[in-house]
């Protein structure tokens, strides 16, 4: 990736990560809240793809952790897989399609929501399920209206990767 | 890469649970929060006036309602106060007369030591925030923290610069409370389905519970052990009372007084020469 580029992702998921913290997380509306942060690395992985969607879902993760003085590493796993996750699917099936913004997002919420969920079970914690389904609701709605607003705001600083074409006739040589 | 990094990630979660107050891991992680705790703060103060903002206009909507129940308790309390300068005054005395040893009472025997809130995780099963006082600021564990509305929760973990508190709507946390107007004791905790209810639980069912009673910390001791909460911290306010043949304790729902929702600074409480 070129280094402007990843200077710039590592900025904007910094600010983000900051804000989601700070700000952001304190927002409950019909008892969830909008997960910038998440569709932020959601739309740096569609357009820039897996490796650096999972860099900067580990980063992303970290600095989330270390601010919120949480167990150091596990928004970071949720962040990584979801990272890597997103990318693949922009790199493949998803490319250039116009839903694969929001459908992206809506299951990596879910997948966020249930995967904190299962990692906080295994760590001895007790938390009911009942909470993350309660919140699970507004959190859809929330990061479903975020998205395209977000994705085009990062398409704009970070641009998408130059791919090459697809062939669209192939002549055999007989 | 992305197997080194799951790898990584899982490291971390290793050395953090199993050792998240001292070894190379929580000391990393201290250093870390201490250097982006500007950030936070600053993130916190730009986002200040935006919450002030949607905290005005959520209560605008809510401001008829909360007027005409404001003025009856008014009128309530008005006729309380007399009547616990009386009680109070008396109690004074007799105590006195019997030489009586009590646990650590709020705020006679604490300091509160304001913070702001500069964290707060994002999932939603997470009732924590971060506040920017920590050990440097005489900051301990299990201490504490409340707001000016009423209890909030507990310090359960502790850096130079910040620590963290479990509010009382995480699973995690309850508190021993007694029901001020009729005495009963029980165990104030997280409401299943909502946070911003809270279950008044083991309150036996021949006991006197009513709707409208105001419920304090019970802040108990015995003779090795003592409640982490002093005496008579306001929790909240109870709302339904009901009881079936089937259950052992009685069913009580209590509204908090604070909001863990909207929560912009507390106060640590920290007794005053670190007697516990």
């Amino acid at each position: 990736m070129n280094p402007a580029i990843g200077v710039r992702v590592a900025l904007i998921i910094f600010v983000v990560a900051i804000l989601q913290v700070s700000a952001f997380s304190s927002v409950t509306i019909g008892g969830g809240g909008p997960d910038l942060l998440l569709v932020t690395l959601v739309s740096v992985a569609l357009l820039r793809g897996a490796v650096t969607g999972a860099v900067t879902g580990f980063f992303a993760g970290l600095i989330v952790d270390v601010t919120t003085l949480g167990t150091l590493g596990l928004t970071s796993l949720l962040l990584t897989l979801v990272g890597y996750w997103a990318g693949r699917y922009g790199e493949t099936t998803g490319q250039g399609r116009s839903h694969a913004p929001v459908l992206t997002t809506l299951a990596a919420t879910v997948f966020v929501g249930f995967g904190g969920y299962a990692v906080q079970s295994m760590l001895g914690e007790s938390i009911s399920v009942r909470v993350v389904l309660a919140a699970l609701p507004a959190a859809l709605i929330w990061n479903a209206v975020l998205i395209y607003p977000v994705f085009g705001l990062v398409r704009r600083v970070v641009g998408t990767p130059d791919r090459i074409e697809r062939a669209r006739e192939v002549e055999l040589l007989v | 890469m992305v197997g080194i990094l799951v790898v990584l990630a899982l490291v971390l979660i290793t050395f953090s649970f199993r050792k998240p107050d001292s070894g190379p891991v929580a000391s990393a992680e201290s250093a870390a929060a201490s250097a982006l705790r500007p950030f936070t703060i600053a993130g916190e103060r730009v986002a200040q006036p935006f919450r002030d903002v949607y905290g005005w206009a959520d209560s605008l909507l809510t401001a008829r309602s909360d007027a005409k129940r404001l003025k009856e308790e008014t009128e309530a309390l008005r006729q309380q106060v007399i009547q616990n300068q009386f009680a109070a005054n008396e109690n004074a005395k007799l105590k006195a007369l019997l030489a009586f040893r009590d646990g650590p009472r709020f705020p006679d025997d604490y300091t509160g030591l304001a913070a702001a809130v500069i964290a707060r995780p994002s999932g939603s099963f997470a009732q924590e925030i971060v506040v920017a006082a920590g050990s440097n600021d005489g900051v301990a564990l299990d201490a504490p923290v409340v707001t000016a509305d009423g209890f909030l929760g507990r310090v359960t973990r502790v850096y130079a610069r910040s620590a963290r508190v479990t509010l009382l709507s995480d699973e995690q946390l309850a508190v021993s409370a007694l029901d001020v107007k009729s005495g009963a004791a029980g165990i104030v905790k997280h409401g299943r389905g909502s946070a911003s209810t809270l279950i008044f639980d083991r309150v036996p069912k021949k006991v006197k519970v009513s709707v409208g009673d105001t419920i304090v910390t019970a802040g108990w001791r015995s003779s090795k052990l003592a409640s982490l909460y002093p005496k008579g911290i306001p929790i909240g306010r109870v709302t339904s009372v009901g009881q079936a043949d089937t259950d052992l304790w009685k069913q009580i729902q209590v509204e908090p007084f604070a909001d863990f929702d909207r929560v912009d600074a507390v106060l640590v409480l920290v007794l005053e020469d670190g007697r516990r």
